[in-house]
This record gives C-alpha cells, structure tokens and sequence, in this order.
C-alpha cells in the first residue's frame, strides 16, 4: 500500500539563518488508518515537524529549507506539501489534514461560541450553511460525548472545562473528515482521568473513520497505548524510529533507554520505595494536621441571593513524621494544593489545627513551589535570592551565610561561582534545584513541594527526583510531595494520601495504595494512568462528573466513616 | 457580582466625588465669593447689597449646607445663573453642546476609520515597507500637538487654495447638512489627527498579539482563509483594546476640542469653558467643567457596555 | 551598562535618544545665557525678519529672535514636564503599589478617587486648576502633575496586583520576610522596567499638554518665552511671517518625537513579551 504521508529529510530553520535548523533531516512514511508517535522532550523539534506538515510553521516564523513530503491525495495524486502554495494549503488544512493542540484553554477564539466554530468547519469542508451546519455540529458534539449538544453549542469556550474544550476541538479537526489528524500533546494540559477518555475516544474516532494519526508526546508512556510506529527525537534529530514493540522492547540508542528506564513510569506500586519503613505510633510527628478545613466565600455581594463557599479542603487529617515523605496525589481542585498552602499559612484555615513540632530551625517548614520561572524574583541575583530567608529571619549577609550558600549549592548540584548569576541565566531544572537550595537555607525539618517537578521535562524530572532523595537521607528531611503525576509520586512517596474533591479518600503505604487501591476513586485514577505494559490496550470512556464545591451557607459534610485496609491503610466509606 | 453591575453601581459614586471636585476646587478660589463673581465691580457695592447677593446666592450659609443645596439643584438640571450671559447656566451649555458632541464624534469617527484598518494593514504586513510607512506616520500623528495640526491646515488653505474656513459662526446639522459638514470637517480632522495615530498603533500592537494567539493557529489548521482570519477571527479580540482606547481618548477629544475651537473660532462648550475662565463667571466654569466630566463618564460607561458586548468572557463572567 | 547599548543599537531608539540629548543641550545653553541674542530685547528696527545669518529662525512683532526664544522655551517646557512628571510618578506609584498591595477597601477607596480625577479630560482638570489658582509656572506643573498621577496609579497598580500573587512573594510569606522588603524587592524592583518606559512617554504628553496649556494663555505668562504662545502669537502672523509657525511648530513636534521614540524603544527592550517575539 502506498503511504499516506512521505517525509524525507525534513530540515526546518527559523528566522533568516538557515545554517541551525530545529529539525535536522527527520525521514518516515505514514500509511493509511496508522498511528505514528512522536516522543520528545521540549525543544527536540516534534512539535515543529508536527507543525510542518500542515505548513502552519511558516506562520511561526519558520521555514522548510530542505526535504519533500508527499500527501497522497485522495484521486492517487501526490502533493508536494513543501513547496505547496498557500493558497493549495487552505484546501488541504481541515479537509484532509485536521490538528489539535496542546493547550485547549487557549486554542479556542474566545468571543465566538463553540457552535460557531464548529460550524465553519463544516462549512468550509462541506459546504453545509444555516441549520445543516447547526445540525452537523451537533452530531458532532454528540459523536465527541458532550452531553447537551444542542445547548452546549451555545457554549463560550471559557463556559467549559479544560476536557470539554479539547473534545469540542476534536469535533471541530474532525469536522471535515480528514485522512490525517496531528495530535500536538492532546493531553499535556489535562488530569489524568480526562486524558484516559481523551485517548479513548481518539482511539476509538480513528478506528471508525479510518484516519491516520500523527501523535506527538513527551510521554512514551502513552505512546504504548496508541501507536503502531514510533519515531523518537532529540534535538531535532530522529535518533530512533520503528514498530511500537521494536522500539519498547529492544531499543537501540541510548536516549531512547533512557526515556524508556531513566524516567519515572508508573509499575503499579512496584516501584515504590522500601528505605525507611515508618514505625507506627512511636516516632513523634514534625506535622501533625487535624481537621483542616478551608472554605473560600463565594457569591458574597449585595445582589447575589444564596451566599454559599467553595468547600476547597474539608476535614483532612494526617501525621508527617522525620524523615518520611506523604504524597498528597489529586486530580485538579480536589483540594491538594490548597492543604500546602494552609500548612505554610498562605491560605487561612476556616477550622482544624497544624500543629508543627519545633525543629532546629526559625522555620521549620518550608516550600517548593510548581513553577521555577515564577518562584524566583528575576530582578534578584542567586546571592541576593539565597540570602532572603535568612534576612527574613533577621540574620545578617556575612561570610558564615555565604559558605552555607555555597555549601547548598554544592549539594544541589549548581555550580558554587554562581552567586552573581540572575534566574534568567539558568534552565529550568537548575533554577528548580536553586529554589531547593533556597528553602534549606534555614535548615528546616519538613519540605512541601508543591508539584515541585510537574514543569520540567521528563528527564530533568528523573535528575531532580534523585536529588530530593539523596538530600532528604542527607539532612533528615520530612517531605509532603503534592503531585497529579502518580510515576512520580511512586519513585519517591513512602506513603500516600488519595485527595477528591476537598477531602482524603484513601491513605496508606504507597506500596500498599498504589498496588491494591481499594476506594473506587483510586482505583479509577489509578486505572487511567498510561504505562508501558498497557500496550495497544483501550482506556475505557469514564465520564463520571467531578462533584461541585460550592455549597450552601451552613452545609456541614456527613461524618467520615474509615475501614482499615492492611497496616496504616485507611479507606474511606462510600 | 457582575461586571456590569460593578460598573453600574459605581457610576453615581464617581458623579458624586466629581461634583465635590467641582464645588469645592471653585469655593477654594482666593478671595470672597461675591468679589470673585464680580470683579472690581464688587467694590461698588454697599456692604447691604452684598449681605443681599450672598443671601440671594446662598452663600451666607455654612459650606456643607451650600453643598447640599447646589446638589439638590443640580439633581433638578439647576446648575445656577450666569452672571456673564444672565441666563441659566445649563441653558448655555446646551446651547453651545451640539456643536462640541459633534465635532467629537466627528473625529472619533476620521479616527477609528483610519485608524483600524492602517493598524490592521500594518501588523498583517508586519516589518515590511507598509508597515514601517504607517508606523513613522502613526508615530509623526501622536507628536503633533492639535494646534500646530490646525494651525497647519488653516495655514495651507488659506495660502494655497485661497480657502479661508467659515469661522465664529456656526450651522446646525440639521438646518444645513452640507454647510455644517464644511465647517466642522477640517476640525474635526485637525481633533481627530493624534487619535487617529495612536489608534492606528494599538490596533497594531493588538493584532500583532492576537495573530500570534493559539486560536488562530487552530483557525488556519481548520483551513480558513488568510483574509478571514484576520477579520473573522483576529479583529474582533483585537478590538477589544481599541475599544478600551476609544473610552479614554473621548475625554482628550472633549479637552482638545477647547483648543480645536479656538483655533477655529467655533462656538461651542471648549471655548465657552474657556472664556468663563476669562470673564471669571464661576458658576459657568464649574457647569461646563461638571457638564463635560459628565459626558465623558456616560461616553466610559457606554464603552465598557461595548466591551461587555465584544468580550464575552466579562459580559457572562460571574466577578 | 547594558541598556545604553541596547537603545543606541535600536534604530528609532537613538534618534529619540539624540534628540533628547540636543533639546538638554539647547535648554542648557539657554539657562546659561548661550542664546544668539537676547531673547528678551525687542529689535525694534529688525521687526518680523525671515530667517538670515543674524537671525537663524527669523523674528516677531517685536523684533524678538525666535531662535534665542525657542531655546529659553525649550527650558521652560523641560522644566515643566520634568517636574510634573516627577510629582506625578511618585504620588502615582505610591497610591498604585498602596492600593495593590493592601487590596480590599484601600484599593476601593483609592482607585475611586483616582477615577474621579479621571473622569475630567486632561485639559480641562487642568483648566480647572487654573481657574482657581490662576496661570503661571508652578500651576502648570501642578495641574499637569494632578492629571497624570491616577495614570501612573493605573499603570502600577495593574503590575503590583499580578506581581503580588506570583509565587515568588508568596516564598516571601513563607519566609516570614518584612512587609518592606518584599514591597521594595519583589515589587518595587520588577516595577523599574514598566516605570521607566511610562515616565518617558508621560514626558511626552506633558510637553503636549503644557504646549497647549501656554497655546491657550494659561500657561507660561508672557513676555518670558514659550513654546505653546509663540504658536498661538505667531496666529494672526502667518501669512506674512510663516517662520514664526514653523519654528516652534517643529520645536515643539521634535521634542515630543524625541520622548516617543526613546519611550517605544524602552519598551522593545524592556518588554518581556516584544523579546519574546523578535527573539
């Protein structure tokens, strides 16, 4: 059969120089109805290779300065898509090659309705106008699982959530029924359970359609589950590419094994740690938190008939101990955040107590915060962005804070010369390990890394993980780790706290919660998440709605019930 | 609560704090009122017939006390008596309004239609020759004071075409459309020029950004054309801004339009402000100063319903 | 220091830049008595001369050299934009960084104010101003200050409340760090860049509004030169002395063309985003 797509030699350069392309010579053939993935981290060119097969690239600045791709038309015919003109383009874009994006917040026109959107499509690709339109776009969202179709194509897109969204720009690429989808990081931005249905109702449109698909990832996890062909990239170069179990199996280059062993892969509870098991009841705890409770009013105004809160945390309890790390995991407003914040004060407590053992520090608890670009003042040199919680602690900038600087710079891994250096001077990762450096500067007992690893890239991720590690065997350190990503809580979690909507369903040694989840929640979170072993295996469509926050004035929730589940597993009653 | 009704509520509120602006900035004038009001003419007066004018104009009684009543008066369109016309205030000013709303809207309307498509022309030719050109020319626009603009225009007019415009009198739109229009339009250009030029500017600035928003990648991968994106997609999100602009830049076309007038020598609400300050006809000077901050709030809260309109992530947003 | 290099290797960057530094030079000069002549003697017999070897920019009604004028006036335009620029920009930035940073009713209680001052167009809070003190230098400066400063409140406020919900304040709070510090060092600091770019192009629209305040009479006084009343002077003189336009009408255009380009550069250089897109 002959292929769908011919790549050969793509080189594509941005701005005027030619001589450093962002892809340097990536080759494959896509045949009909297959699924080719992508997989890199940021900045190897997968997304720019992406993007130039529909020639969007060139509005990004971009140019193809080498290489063919052949698109075999539906009459037979090959379109050279690389030296194609804009005006063959428009015909091809949506008709026969559809895209989705990463970022489904952002990748809707917001002063449009979802229904009018979805209706241009339709009526570029099938000439459809007035009612038809209406009425294809609403078997449109029927077919994409939106319930309501036919009011939600009223919809703005800030009126939907984050999966909704990206399901309206499925129906929307689909639209004109083309032989080809490029998935750009479909699910990047989304919780794991929406990214399980998600894939699912990809994988399901491509088998009745027929199309073909171009999926491109930084997840190989997920790559298991979708692809028939893989092609792994790296600085713009193709470093390895072939059938899906020739690659997971067997692979040849370096980086490839190193995507495949190095980075965090969830094992089902396998790979949970067994260093320091937690002896029950005898170690006193550095934080022990009952009850925590946070409300944010809502709808407080003189208009505004029913004054209610968003119930964020409500009546979490849990004891961190010496040397120990809880991973408090959740999927997006279930509350895990907002618990990290109440325990630095960030966020006021509405009831409940933390209580925090005095340690050999002023502070004995300090924070990580998600995003290395935002938690660093980038009008502050390295020396001046160390110095802060000892001057907040009233000690002075002299030779003794220095050397500990340099001392904690050395254990992050940074070089110890970089005193003068700005955050801007840093990657991602080493600003990460700075804002480490920074919160034991103080020499506190208990660290709260709030999804301290989520924004880098996956093999950063793997580097910075061991880092946490090595520095907690160090210095004693007691760690709650907040994360959606459960590969990672697994690597580095010896127990874990399951948070849904504002409340602990299940709390337990992670070896134990992770391998045999027993409240439906875990299971359900616990069954959408991508690994290697899960190959070519179908996510089921689970739309369960996430239950709402917002509640009455007054509302008290129904006492927890706990079952015990093995040594230190609880489990909340349904 | 709603954007709109934020919007709403706060509006009387603002009024307020402008009329205590007005009121107490003219009673700090140095100086007793009646003499202020009077000029020397004050000195003639017997100390009877000034106890007689304070009381006739209230002013004998304790400030907060005048306060109040000038407000209950102006609740009622009562904005007092001018000494120089010796009629009511508002009277006056409405007289003298149509021509200034006029000529505003005049120039807002030169400048919004120069100004989106230049602006929209240039960011979709970014860095090439069309785009440099209309932005040396933006950037020429918003250097130039109004009255070197008008100074200019009567100056070439007259010099070259031999075409003094009609000036001191003026034509009611609807008495004589054609008339009206020849009087107003070298104003209303000579108002409309720096307007022109920063509007240009920001509906590039903004087209720039929203070209370069995700959206509108998605657009093009949906396979819409070039030139629809750009005014189906794009310039109804960079309008937004535009809109914003055109709410403030009311209020500098209201202010410009004293200088626009004198130069032109056209009777309307600028220039009657002006010559109150002049003639020191106090009560004339706050109306005319109320009057315009007045419009200028109502023109602010009509943008802010446009903007309501256009976004539809304010006009449906719960805070 | 870098962002020296930086303006003079962008293109209108240092035209503005050369232009500004000319005017200083010029109003230096002026202050200093380096005019051609005597900007305020009247040369009776030399009266409305087109421009000549004596008299670059030609003369007035009065014999006055217009260039010896404009120079004196570019002083006094300085002067004034200068210093109502200043008091505006810090009034501005303190009522903008307060009313950001406590929120809540401050907030309310100061940005209503502001929009009060706000809601009468430039030019005419400044002739109300005028109207109760009467014309002359010092209300100019301060009408002119009083204009701009619920804009510089705008202007910081809108920074200093997305600066105050980053994370790095929010380490700050973790810290225990003093309300000072983090007002000086998170805020303050990351405000220099925005500020500097809205000072300069304030500039700009001070030296517009103060050319139109002297234009109407309601500014500098004469006989001390300015450059909004030899325009409105040079009204009735234009067919027969068209110099007495042209001069300061450049002047004045120049000037504010200086601060415009300087200020859209500063902005290229120091906007995040403008890098973002020509990088």
């Amino acid at each position: 059969m002959n292929p769908l797509l011919s790549v050969r030699d793509l080189t594509v350069a941005f701005g005027k120089d030619a001589s450093q392309p962002v892809v340097k010579g990536v080759s494959f053939d896509l045949k009909p109805g297959e699924t080719l993935a992508i997989v890199g981290e940021s900045g190897s060119g997968k997304s720019v290779t992406a993007l130039s097969i529909n020639r969007l690239v060139d509005f990004g600045g971009g140019r193809i300065v080498g290489g063919s791709m052949g698109l075999t038309r539906p009459d037979g015919a090959v379109l050279e898509l690389s030296q194609a003109e804009e005006k063959t383009l428009v015909g091809i874009r949506g008709r026969e090659i559809g895209m989705i994006f990463q970022e489904p917040m952002t990748s809707l026109n917001p002063v449009h309705t979802v229904g009018a959107q979805i209706e241009e499509a339709f009526r570029l690709h099938r000439g459809l106008e007035g009612q038809a339109a209406r009425q294809a776009a609403r078997e449109a969202l029927d077919r994409v699982r939106i319930a309501d179709a036919g009011q939600r194509l009223r919809y703005y897109p800030h009126q939907l959530s984050g999966g909704m969204r990206q399901r309206v720009m499925i129906a929307m690429a689909l639209a004109g029924n083309p032989r080809l989808l490029i998935a750009d990081e479909p699910t990047t931005a989304l919780d794991v359970t929406v990214q399980a249905q998600i894939m699912a109702l990809l994988a399901e449109l491509k088998a009745e359609m027929g199309m073909a698909m171009i999926f491109i990832t930084h997840d190989i996890g997920l790559v298991a589950g979708i692809a028939d062909d893989v092609l792994v990239m790296q600085n713009g170069v193709a470093v390895e590419q072939g059938r899906l179990d020739a690659v997971l199996d067997a692979p040849q280059h370096d980086y490839t094994r190193h995507l495949l062993n190095a980075v965090p892969h969830f094992d089902g509870g396998r790979a949970a740690r067994d260093d320091g098991t937690r002896t029950e009841g005898r170690a006193k705890p550095m934080v022990a938190v009952r009850d925590l409770m946070v409300r944010f009013p809502v709808g407080r105004g003189l208009f505004s008939r029913n004054p209610g809160a968003v119930h964020a945390v409500e009546g979490v309890d849990f004891d961190l101990v010496q040397g120990e790390t809880l991973a408090i995991v959740g999927e997006s407003g279930s509350g895990k955040s907002t618990t990290a914040r109440a325990i630095l004060g960030l966020v006021e407590a509405t009831r409940g107590t933390i209580d925090a053992a005095s340690g050999h520090g002023d502070r004995p608890i300090q924070m990580v915060f998600q995003d290395p670009f935002a938690s660093l003042n980038p009008r502050l040199d390295v020396e001046n962005l160390l110095a802060e919680p000892a001057i907040a602690a009233g000690r002075r900038v002299d030779a003794a804070l220095r050397e500990r600087m340099t001392f904690l710079l050395e254990k992050v891994g940074l070089p110890t010369d970089c005193l003068a250096r700005y955050p801007h001077q840093f990657s991602g990762g080493q600003r990460q390990r700075l804002c480490i450096a920074r919160a034991l500067m103080l020499n506190p007992d208990v660290v709260v890394l709030d999804e301290a690893v989520s924004a880098l890239d996956v093999s950063v991720q793997a580097r910075v993980l061991d880092l946490l590690i090595d520095l907690q065997r160090e210095f004693g350190l007691a760690y709650l780790f907040i994360s959606h990503d459960m590969a990672v809580v697994e690597r580095i979690a010896h127990r874990v706290a399951v948070m849904y909507a504002g409340q602990i369903v299940e709390i337990g040694d992670a070896g134990a919660v992770l391998s045999r989840p027993q409240h439906s929640y875990t299971r359900r979170l616990i069954a959408a998440v991508p690994g290697m072993d899960r190959r070519r295996q179908r996510y089921d469509v689970d739309t369960t709605p996430v239950p709402s926050l917002v509640r009455p004035r007054g509302y008290e929730p129904p006492r927890a019930d706990w079952v015990d589940a093995g040594p230190g597993h609880r489990v909340r009653v349904e | 609560m709603n954007y709109l009704a934020r919007r709403l509520l706060t509006f009387p509120l603002i009024l307020l704090g402008v009329s205590l602006l007005v009121f107490f900035s003219i009673r700090m004038i140095p100086g007793d009122a009646i003499t202020a009001m009077l000029g020397t003419e004050a000195g003639l007066l017997t100390p009877v017939q000034r106890q007689a004018l304070a009381a006739y104009f209230g002013i004998d009684q304790p400030v907060v006390v005048q306060y109040g009543r000038w407000l209950a008066g102006l609740l009622q369109g009562d904005l007092g008596i001018s000494v120089t016309y010796g009629k009511p205030v508002l009277t006056v000013i409405l007289e003298r309004f149509p021509l200034t709303l006029e000529l505003a809207l005049l120039a807002m309307v030169i400048a919004l239609g120069i100004g989106v498509p230049a602006g929209v022309l240039a960011a979709t030719n970014n860095e090439r020759s069309t785009d440099v050109v209309v932005r040396i020319l933006a950037m020429l626009g918003q250097s130039t004071p109004g009255f070197v603009v008008g100074l200019v225009i009567i100056y070439v007019l007259s010099v070259y075409f031999g075409f003094v415009p009609a000036m001191g009198s003026f034509t009611p739109l609807w008495a004589d459309p054609l008339a009206n229009l020849g009087q107003l339009i070298f104003p209303a250009v000579t108002l409309g020029f720096a307007f022109a030029a920063s509007v240009t500017r920001i509906s590039r600035s903004a087209m720039l950004d929203v070209l370069s928003d995700d959206y509108i990648r998605t657009a093009r991968a949906k396979g819409v054309s070039g030139s629809s994106v750009v005014w189906h997609h794009a310039l109804p999100n960079a309008l937004i801004p535009v809109v914003t602009l055109s709410g403030v830049e009311f209020g500098y076309l209201l202010g410009g339009a004293v200088i626009v007038e004198q130069i032109f020598a056209l009777p309307g609400l600028g220039r009657l402000t002006l010559d109150a300050i002049g003639q020191r006809d106090y009560a004339l000077v706050q109306g005319c100063v109320l009057f315009i901050a007045l419009n200028f709030l109502i023109v602010n809260l009509l943008v802010d319903l446009a903007y309501a309109a256009l976004d539809p992530r304010i006009r449906l947003s719960a805070r | 220091m870098r962002i020296i290099r930086d303006i003079a290797s962008h293109p209108t960057g240092r035209v503005g830049a050369a232009i500004i530094l000319l005017y200083l030079v010029l109003a230096l000069c002026g202050a200093l008595g380096l005019t051609p002549h005597d900007p305020l003697q009247q040369f009776r017999i030399d009266r409305l001369q087109p421009p000549s070897a004596t008299y670059w920019m030609g003369t007035d009604l009065f014999g006055r050299d217009t260039a010896s004028r404009l120079m004196i006036g570019i002083g006094h335009s300085f002067i004034i934009a200068f210093a109502s620029v200043g008091l505006a920009t810090l009034f501005g930035t303190l009522i903008g960084l307060l009313a950001g940073w406590w929120g809540g009713l401050a907030d309310g209680l100061f940005m209503r104010a502001m929009d009060v001052l706000l809601a009468f167009p430039a030019i005419l809070l400044a002739l109300l101003i005028i109207a109760v003190t009467g014309p002359g230098t010092f209300t100019s400066i301060a009408a002119i200050a009083i204009v701009y400063t619920p804009i510089f409140a705008r202007v910081v406020r809108g920074p200093t409340l997305s600066l105050k919900r980053r994370d790095f304040v929010d380490a700050a709070r973790t810290f225990g760090s003093s309300q000072r510090y983090v007002l000086s060092r998170h805020l303050l600091l990351n405000l220099v860049a925005p500020l500097t770019v809205q000072v300069t192009l304030a500039l700009a629209w001070a030296l517009l509004t103060e050319a139109g305040l002297s234009f109407l009479g309601l500014g500098t006084q004469p006989p001390a030169p300015s450059l909004g009343l030899m325009m409105s002077e040079a009204r009735n003189l234009m067919q027969q002395a068209p110099w007495l336009l042209v001069f300061p009408g450049l002047t004045i255009m120049l000037g504010i063309l200086g601060f415009n380009l300087f200020g859209d550069a500063l902005r290229d250089i120091l906007d995040p985003r403008t890098q973002r897109r020509t990088a």
